[in-house]
């Protein structure tokens, strides 16, 4: 079958592109839009390295077509930092040295700022079963959930 | 592999019954693009629904029933506040299943669809007496959720025949309902055992019960024996005891390493005393 023409908005922007009705919404932000932040772990919807939010709700970008991006509003963590001042939480994962190799970083930046918009004041419980489709083979999660705790205590403040 | 996106539930059925090969419905695609993007199967023909009006809304009906559209993923069930009080057990069940992102994109019908037996929300939705407009080439027509399930992976749905939306019937006032499953941790696992119970009390006695079990037979089960056994009692111990031996019998689980056959038909009866404990609480409160 020939290609699929999808117009969505990526990070506010209207973009078009065209893409293989096989191809994942992954496949294109990264070969297509070069937007290369969303990575692909296991490609199966378990490690949520390709986390993004598609119309407000946060999904697996390797779970979703790219044809079915049509009419949609996609946030990527390219989106994340305004011009050149990082979100409040990556200042908090670089402080607290919340990363090691980084190829889980972007997804766990996307879930945790889809949690703080929803709940501003998560408990370390809540914070870690939110997070539970977002695998980190590194850290071992606890300067991950201390950095997104310390973050949300910073913004509550400054709200 | 060609997708469609079609804009009503006639053009869909229309592109089903003129596809060849094996086709597929997408709503949530958390079942149907693992299996393509795993390589298990890859649908010549792919329906995405979710162009269609209302498939992604929640609607009370002015009886009080509800409407759930087949769209509408577990994210958005866990935030509606007044059919979680309603249906707490659905909605808690459904919530169950996966990880954040995933409850952003599955949905009740599909979990149905999927025809696993372990599917975490089936058990609920039978234990609540729901059912699902199926939409054919004939019209459409209602089904009880029980009817849907036939062996593990196959529905009892023919080529052309749609789910658009699950029907749950009005929460009467001296109702509740809850949904249990054993999984080895303490979440993102696959049931080994899951068991759904809706009753409704009067003066402080059960007047009727459903009770359905998961992973414990080759599809999802609605257990009469079970229901019987509480219907009538005030959920003493004895009638706990009878519950709990009605569940076990109706269980017929396979060996494998997440349970095996004893221990899957002995937490089947412990589910499904905890979960009337639950239901007997939600229905007095």
């Amino acid at each position: 079958m020939s290609n699929i023409h999808v117009n969505t908005t990526v990070n506010g922007d209207e973009i078009g592109f065209l893409c293989d009705p096989r191809e994942t919404l992954l496949d294109c932000l990264r070969d297509k839009l070069s937007l290369t932040g969303a990575k692909e772990g296991c490609g199966t919807g378990d490690c949520g390295a390709c986390s993004v939010k598609l119309s407000g709700r946060l999904v697996c970008s390797c779970l979703v077509l790219g044809a079915e991006a049509e009419g949609q509003e996609i946030e990527t963590i390219e989106g994340m930092s305004r011009d050149e001042n990082l979100h409040p939480l990556q200042e908090k994962f670089i402080e607290y040295a919340a990363l090691q190799c980084g190829i889980c970083t972007p997804g766990i930046l996307v879930a945790t700022k889809a949690l703080l918009e929803k709940n501003p004041d998560p408990t370390e419980t809540e914070v870690r079963y939110w997070l539970a489709g977002n695998l980190c083979r590194c850290t071992g999660y606890d300067k991950i959930i201390r950095a997104i705790l310390d973050t949300a205590a910073d913004m509550r403040e400054a709200s | 592999m060609q997708y469609y996106a079609p804009k009503s539930f006639s053009e869909a059925i229309e592109i089903s019954m003129e596809a060849k090969g094996i086709t597929r419905f997408l709503a949530g695609g958390t079942d149907v693009l693992v299996q393509l993007r795993a390589d298990i199967l890859t649908p010549e023909v792919l329906i995405d629904i979710k162009k269609i009006p209302e498939v992604g809304d929640i609607l009370q009906n002015s009886d009080g029933s509800w409407r759930i559209g087949a769209a509408v993923p577990g994210a958005q069930l866990n935030e509606h506040k007044d059919l979680k009080a309603q249906w707490p057990g659905v909605v808690e069940a459904m919530d169950l299943i996966g990880s954040t992102q995933v409850q952003g994109r599955a949905t009740l019908v599909g979990n149905l669809c999927n025809g696993s037996p372990a599917a975490d929300s089936v058990p609920a939705l039978i234990a609540a007496g729901a059912s699902v407009t199926i939409i054919s080439p004939n019209g459409s027509r209602d089904v009880s959720v029980e009817d849907i399930p036939h062996s593990p992976g196959k529905t009892t749905l023919e080529k052309g025949e749609l789910i658009s939306a699950v029907n749950l019937p009005k929460r009467n006032t001296n109702g509740g309902d809850a949904y249990l499953r054993l999984i080895p941790r303490t979440e993102m696992d696959i049931a080994v055992v899951g068991c759904g119970i809706n009753l409704s009390v009067k003066e402080g006695l059960v007047s009727d019960a459903r009770v359905s079990l998961g992973a414990v037979t080759a599809k999802v089960i609605l257990v009469k024996e079970a229901a019987d056994a509480i219907i009538g009692t005030s959920l003493d111990d004895k009638a706990l005891t009878a519950l709990s031996l009605a569940a076990s019998a109706a269980c017929k689980p396979i060996n494998d390493k997440r349970g095996t056959i004893e221990y899957r038909t002995h937490v089947a009866g412990v589910l499904a005393k905890r979960a009337a404990q639950i239901a007997y609480k939600r229905a007095r409160s």
